[in-house]
């Protein structure tokens, strides 16, 4: 079926363009997905044979798995899907073609032209080269890598291959052999044994940042003794036209390292996004992740932190704002897999204008892993009568000699709280807004402060109803 | 003209149960009523109704300020028309802080054609001001940055109410128990800072003020020029501040036995709205 990977209309660019050159692609990877569509993937990135096979694996573990059972409807039909587009086809894109609600978002939202661009997918790289270089080359004395990770299995085959899938493998569930199949783009770091990154990581700094893809594949290694803070996503809206989005996140924190992971998405409406990401924290490491989601159609995603060794620690925040035509099923995982380890969640959901909000959690504890301690506290606030939010706490532990804590709460926005700030003056919508704000700012303020500028922002914006 | 609050023949349910039963009341700027009843009488239901509370239901009657109908508006039109209320009970909304949320409320009440998003006032001018309030209410500047109401003790909620009082600098205020749960000597603070805050003008006249107590230390340095007395919804009896000192120290029998019809009343509120 060879032909069929070359959609029509771009049949007399291949001439034009050598396929060698991978930036001068053009081609995609037709409709549907089968074994030669993911071969052939593997080919046009010029992959080695164990990616191709580790590829190949995943579809047969992805044909065998049975959708999930539990949490939100995916009405997904995986043979109407592109599972492969080179950057240079979405750049055809121009600006004129991004709505005008998304356009007036970024204004309200303040955000800078060239960054508006990157985030409505009309250019694939930000402009970024020439303010970030230095920093680029800064990191790179240092030792850190930070790439793409296309980038990264051409320049650095041996990390890949050592930690690549070894933390989620295919066989973890449905969307994760998805990715493992398909997966393109996504970062990679690596930073070496006692080196503090000073200042968050984000991916605009890679100089040859792919696009924001429907399948991206993150993977960091913190060595040991090491520092990164690394920040995903934005939150002005992503603007996209696929419909699946199933990334695939991998971290090792290895003795005495520490890694802080901050997420804000906000996905279009029309998203399904699913998400698997997990860390492993070794002997005294701290793993924390912060996620912020906002949008799209059916967001599942449980971040999990593994403690493999004594003293390890994993903390998950997670804030998850639903409205109209939205699920978020988001929640956290912790594992407590040795003695003396300590995790702690904290979840905020609001619901409103017939959103629904769940938290899905769980929080394990080996045989063996005694003395640990889980804090678990999860607050929904429900905002009118047609919304809904739903706790799905799982406990799961196999030693007396632990700590566990679960707390939850679920409140309406109340009426008397709305009534006192009125009767100062503030307006009703101003009024709830600063409710909502309220409540979600112990989460805020661990986020870096632009970006909590930005989202107390877009929440007001939320909150007003004129985002979507 | 003196600005004027106009409460005229008001009839108040909740939850469809009548409280007040024909409420007249003119309280102009300048003077102080002292407002006193047994308990459950509804003196803290005029209050909320007066501030617009969604569950209290005005079922005949007006409220008037200068002419306009106060009943029109919700509780942030008549907060920015000048009216305010300090509460019993302030709500706690956790996560906001006094700061952000007095400056928010400050801007608008100065400036009550503000549409949302629109500037707040400079934040120098407004830090200014507000440690200058701190200050004279003994408050620590901390305090600015704690969230409203959350984990407050009982004291701590009424000077907070009081500090409101002095930023927004209402028209009319209506003072509900800000005494109950203080010590002496916070009492007296209270009672000071609010004669003060009341003399200073606000657009060349100063606060009209609706204190509701069970107490005379509040009326200290606050001498009403008016005492009401309510009983069964409805205020039976005015006079000056000797009523006020006959109330605190010889109680309500006198006024039960004079009033009989609202007496009886009061006794059946008594029984079914123990709850509100």
């Amino acid at each position: 079926m060879a032909t069929d990977l070359l959609e029509n209309g771009t049949i007399g660019e291949i001439n034009k363009y050598d396929f060698i050159t991978p930036s001068h692609d053009v081609f995609r990877a037709a409709r549907g997905l089968n074994a030669n569509i993911v071969a052939q993937i593997s080919e046009m990135k010029k992959e080695p044979g164990w990616m191709r096979d580790f590829r190949l694996r995943s579809l047969k573990i992805f044909e065998s798995k049975p959708m999930p059972r539990w949490g939100g409807d995916i009405g997904i039909d995986f043979q109407d899907i592109y599972y492969y587009l080179k950057p240079t086809d979405q750049q055809g894109k121009t600006w004129d073609d991004v709505p005008q609600d998304i356009k007036d978002t970024f204004d309200r939202l303040g955000i800078p032209e060239a960054e508006k661009k990157y985030l409505a997918g009309v250019k694939a790289q930000f402009e970024s080269e020439v303010v970030y270089g230095s920093l680029q080359e800064d990191l790179g004395k240092k030792g850190v890598l930070f790439t793409d990770t296309d980038t990264a299995l051409r320049d650095h085959p041996d990390l890949l291959r050592e930690y690549f899938g070894k933390i989620i493998p295919p066989e973890d569930n449905k969307f994760a052999a998805l990715n493992s199949a398909v997966w393109s783009g996504g970062s990679f770091i690596y930073v070496p044994p006692g080196v503090k990154i000073e200042f968050p990581l984000q991916a605009y700094f890679r100089i040859n940042a792919e696009q924001m893809g429907q399948f991206e594949r993150t993977l960091i290694i913190v060595d040991e003794g090491a520092e990164v803070h690394y920040v995903e996503g934005c939150t002005a809206p992503m603007y996209t036209t696929e419909s699946l989005h199933s990334a695939v996140v991998e971290i090792i924190v290895k003795k005495h390292g520490r890694c802080r992971y901050t997420t804000i998405q906000n996905w279009a409406n029309n998203i399904y996004n699913l998400v698997t990401k997990r860390a492993m924290a070794y002997e005294d490491s701290l793993m924390e992740w912060i996620d912020g989601n906002l949008g799209s159609r059916l967001t599942m995603k449980y971040p999990a932190v593994y403690m493999m060794e004594p003293g390890a620690r994993g903390e998950i925040l997670s804030i998850a704002f639903s409205s109209k035509g939205q699920h978020q099923d988001a929640g956290a995982k912790v594992v407590h897999c040795a003695p003396n380890t300590k995790s702690r969640i904290i979840s905020k959901s609001i619901s409103k204008n017939g959103g629904r909000s769940s938290y899905r959690g769980l929080c394990k504890v080996e045989k063996g892993a005694t003395g640990c301690k889980s804090n678990v506290v999860c607050d929904a606030l429900i905002l009118d009568p047609q919304s809904r939010s739903d706790t799905y706490p799982y406990i799961e532990v196999e030693e007396s000699d632990v700590q566990i804590e679960h707390e939850a709460s679920v409140s309406r926005i109340g009426e008397e709280q709305l009534f006192y700030l009125m009767s100062r003056g503030l307006s009703e919508a101003e009024s709830s807004s600063m409710i909502v704000s309220g409540f979600i700012e112990p989460l805020i303020k661990e986020l870096p402060m632009e970006y909590a500028v930005e989202m107390n922002r877009l929440i007001e914006l939320q909150m007003e109803g004129s985002v979507g | 003209m003196t600005e004027t609050l106009k409460i005229s023949k008001l009839h108040v349910s909740v939850e469809g149960k009548p409280i007040l039963r024909g409420v007249n009341l003119t309280i102009r700027r300048g003077e102080t009523h002292a407002l006193m009843g047994p308990n459950g009488s509804g003196k803290s239901t005029l209050g909320n109704a007066i501030m617009g509370h969604p569950n209290y239901e005005v079922t005949e009657g007006t409220i008037e300020l200068n002419g306009e109908d106060v009943l029109a508006m919700d509780a942030s039109e008549r907060a920015r028309a000048g009216i305010f209320m300090a509460f019993q009970r302030p709500m706690a909304i956790p996560g906001v802080k006094m700061a952000d949320f007095l400056r928010h409320a400050t801007t608008n009440v100065r400036n009550p054609r503000r549409k949302e998003g629109e500037e707040l006032i400079p934040m120098r001018q407004f830090r200014k001001e507000l440690t200058e309030k701190m200050d004279q209410l003994k408050m620590d500047v901390e305090f600015a940055r704690r969230y409203v109401n959350d984990g407050f003790s009982g004291g701590e909620m009424k000077r907070a109410e009081i500090l409101q009082m002095a930023m927004l600098r209402p028209k009319f205020a209506i003072l509900d128990e800000t005494d109950s749960g203080l010590d002496v000597d916070a009492v007296k603070l209270a009672s000071q800072s609010i004669a003060q805050i009341g003399r200073e003008q606000a657009e060349g006249e100063e606060m009209g003020i609706l204190i509701i107590t069970h107490h005379d230390k509040l009326l200290e340095n606050n001498v009403p020029d008016f005492t009401h007395v309510m009983l069964g919804g409805r205020i039976v009896e005015t006079g000056g501040v000797e009523l006020a000192q006959e109330l605190y120290t010889e109680g309500y029998d006198r006024i039960r036995a004079a009033y009989p019809d609202a007496a009886a009343a009061d006794a059946e509120m008594q029984q079914t709205t123990a709850a509100v």
